[in-house]
């Protein structure tokens, strides 16, 4: 007895960093935040802060001053990129590594290269790279002939090009990451299982088609989740690049939240925000789940 | 693997088709790796060149004139060197609080039977699917309130916590492939939990710790939103928020910039050559779990 004692005691004391660090990081502000976005919070004093109910949600549904509904469809804009240009190319890449070239590992790692350095590099780098008068993008185009196609206000501050202008750093940043997920799928695929479709007439896209990608089903439908999750709380690359801007264009919920914290010291509302951001990546988690488990059922019939 | 397959077993036609295919396998690849370097390649051109080069007499080529001065004005115009030696604070800080708290839970789920570890277990890993948004009002009114806003333990407390997850996931697949013998002939030879736990599994974890650490290292190195939200002050400021606030204040020389850019990136490109198998596994593992 004195000897369990003991050892709770000492479970309890191994665990004691990480649970105060889990707890009061983590755990605790989530609540809070959920608690928050029912205050009218307007400063860091949050004695006397006023219950408003779901007050600051209504608002942010209603109002037109804080373009939530503009920040929610580019964010979702933007995840359907992701999901039909960027995962596409990711297993296209994947698949064409998954055969066994030569220098496989150079490209892996250049690949994968993009996905280490800062977005704070790569957002500043993109800036350059659009640059109206030195920036190498137009320098480029001049090269194959057409070096006014710049839309006018520059390519970041155009409102019709920005939103595709902050989506092709993101492309190109992360689709080494993904790349390296489904390159991992597909070599966990059995050779034999390939050897045996080859031997029984089956052509290098067939594999692919019908043993390949079926068998990486799971690392796809994590890759969707976080491509999707991820254009739903993508900052960094956002801010640097346009700060939301021109006129809202790129404007994401984080973003929005930020600029309520910072410029317009509504914190309450900022709250709001995150809380929905969150309730939103978890929604479209489990939906997405629900996509490929049904696809799954109807596959086996 | 593929070798296999290539055997007198395939019939002609699958062969010959495999050839064109093949090379355009290679043009797709080649391809994609000259997108993704191309624009990393730029950044290292004009970080050498003069003005001049960059706006029109030398675009996209290699620097006529090498200029190594541009990382000087980096490093002695701006608060650069300043910046850097934050982020390293910060980073090292940050990994070192997070390795000793994941050992010392892993140890605790993995080594020491009681009820509900693995329910414990499965309580942390729900930190690698709740992003940093989630906690940054409340964090940073509590900050505000205790006056903790502007140092360095306002990066390092939320770093470390978010780290920690991963921190534990890597910590428990290295720390289940040690023999659970040998914390039976350690509790044989007399050692406590605390004794077995220092000189016998710490010892043995030196390649979970540089894989946790490289990981953790990338996502401080890295981070904006915290850094760029709690720090105000120039002497206090990371990396990703000095270069934000350096590309404010010169936005007509690139050279210096571009300068500045590959001094932050230097330690990442570093720590990638000697480590990419390493790095590429702990984000498959945190894929996979997450």
């Amino acid at each position: 007895m004195k000897n369990k004692t003991y050892r709770n005691v000492t479970v309890f004391l191994f665990l004691l960093p990480g649970l105060i660090l889990f707890i009061g990081v983590l755990i605790a502000p989530i609540i809070m935040s959920v608690v928050y976005s029912l205050y009218d919070l307007r400063s860091i004093s949050t004695q006397g802060m006023e219950f408003i109910g779901l007050g600051n949600y209504q608002e942010l549904f209603t109002s037109g001053s804080i373009s939530f509904w503009k920040a929610l469809g580019n964010s979702l804009l933007l995840a359907a990129l992701s999901v039909f240009i960027q995962l596409p190319l990711s297993l296209g890449l994947a698949l064409m590594l998954g055969k066994g070239v030569k220098g496989e590992r150079a490209f892996l790692s250049v690949y994968f290269l993009p996905v280490l350095i800062s977005t704070v590099v790569i957002g500043q780098l993109w800036r350059k790279i659009y640059n109206p008068d030195y920036g190498i993008l137009n320098a480029v185009l001049g090269l194959f002939g057409a070096s006014n196609v710049m839309p006018t206000g520059g390519w970041l501050g155009n409102v019709s090009s920005a939103l595709w202008c902050v989506f092709i750093p993101t492309l190109w940043q992360y689709v080494g990451y993904h790349m390296l997920l489904m390159y991992a799928g597909v070599r966990s695929v059995s050779p034999d299982l390939r050897e045996a479709a080859k031997l029984d007439g089956a052509t290098d896209a067939q594999v692919d088609r019908y043993i390949v990608i079926p068998c990486i089903k799971p690392i796809l439908r994590v890759s969707v989740i976080f491509a999707v999750t991820g254009s739903l709380k993508s900052f960094d690359l956002i801010y640097v690049l346009t700060n939301g801007g021109p006129f809202h264009a790129t404007e994401v919920p984080s973003t929005l939240m930020i600029n309520m914290l910072f410029e317009r010291n509504r914190y309450g509302m900022g709250s709001t925000i995150a809380v929905l951001m969150i309730a939103l990546c978890f929604a479209f988690a489990i939906i997405i789940s629900a996509v490929f488990k049904e696809r799954d059922i109807y596959g086996k019939k | 693997m593929e070798k296999s397959k290539e055997t007198g077993l395939e019939q002609y036609h699958v062969q010959k088709t495999n050839k064109f295919l093949r090379t355009l396998i290679y043009i797709g690849l080649i391809l994609w790796a000259l997108i993704d370097l191309f624009p990393i390649y730029w950044m290292f051109t004009f970080s050498l060149k003069s003005n001049e080069e960059v706006y029109g007499m030398n675009v996209m080529g290699l620097p006529k004139e090498w200029l190594w001065s541009n990382y000087q004005k980096a490093m002695t115009t701006g608060n650069m060197p300043r910046y850097f030696l934050n982020s390293v604070i910060v980073t090292v800080v940050t990994i070192v609080i997070s390795l000793v708290a994941a050992l010392m839970a892993t140890y605790a789920m993995t080594r020491i039977v009681w009820k509900g570890r693995t329910l414990m277990n499965s309580f942390f890993m729900l930190g690698i699917t709740i992003p940093i948004h989630a906690s940054i009002v409340p964090i940073f009114i509590t900050l505000s309130k205790l006056h903790m806003t502007n140092s360095y333990w306002s990066l390092i407390i939320p770093y470390s916590a978010f780290s920690l997850a991963m921190a534990i996931l890597i910590c428990t697949g290295f720390m289940n492939d040690i023999p659970k013998d040998l914390d039976e002939a350690a509790c044989i030879d007399g050692c406590g939990l605390w004794k077995t736990f220092m000189l016998i599994i710490v010892p043995l974890m030196k390649p979970a710790l540089a894989t946790i650490s490289i990981y953790t290292f990338l996502q401080c190195w890295n981070e904006l939103m915290f850094a760029n939200v709690f720090i105000s002050k120039e002497a206090l400021k990371t990396l990703p928020v000095g270069i934000q606030a350096l590309s404010g204040r010169h936005t007509t020389e690139w050279g210096p910039i571009g300068a500045a850019l590959v001094i932050a990136t230097f330690p990442t490109l570093l720590a990638y050559v000697f480590m990419s198998k390493s790095i590429q596994e702990s984000f498959i593992a945190g894929a996979v779990k997450g």
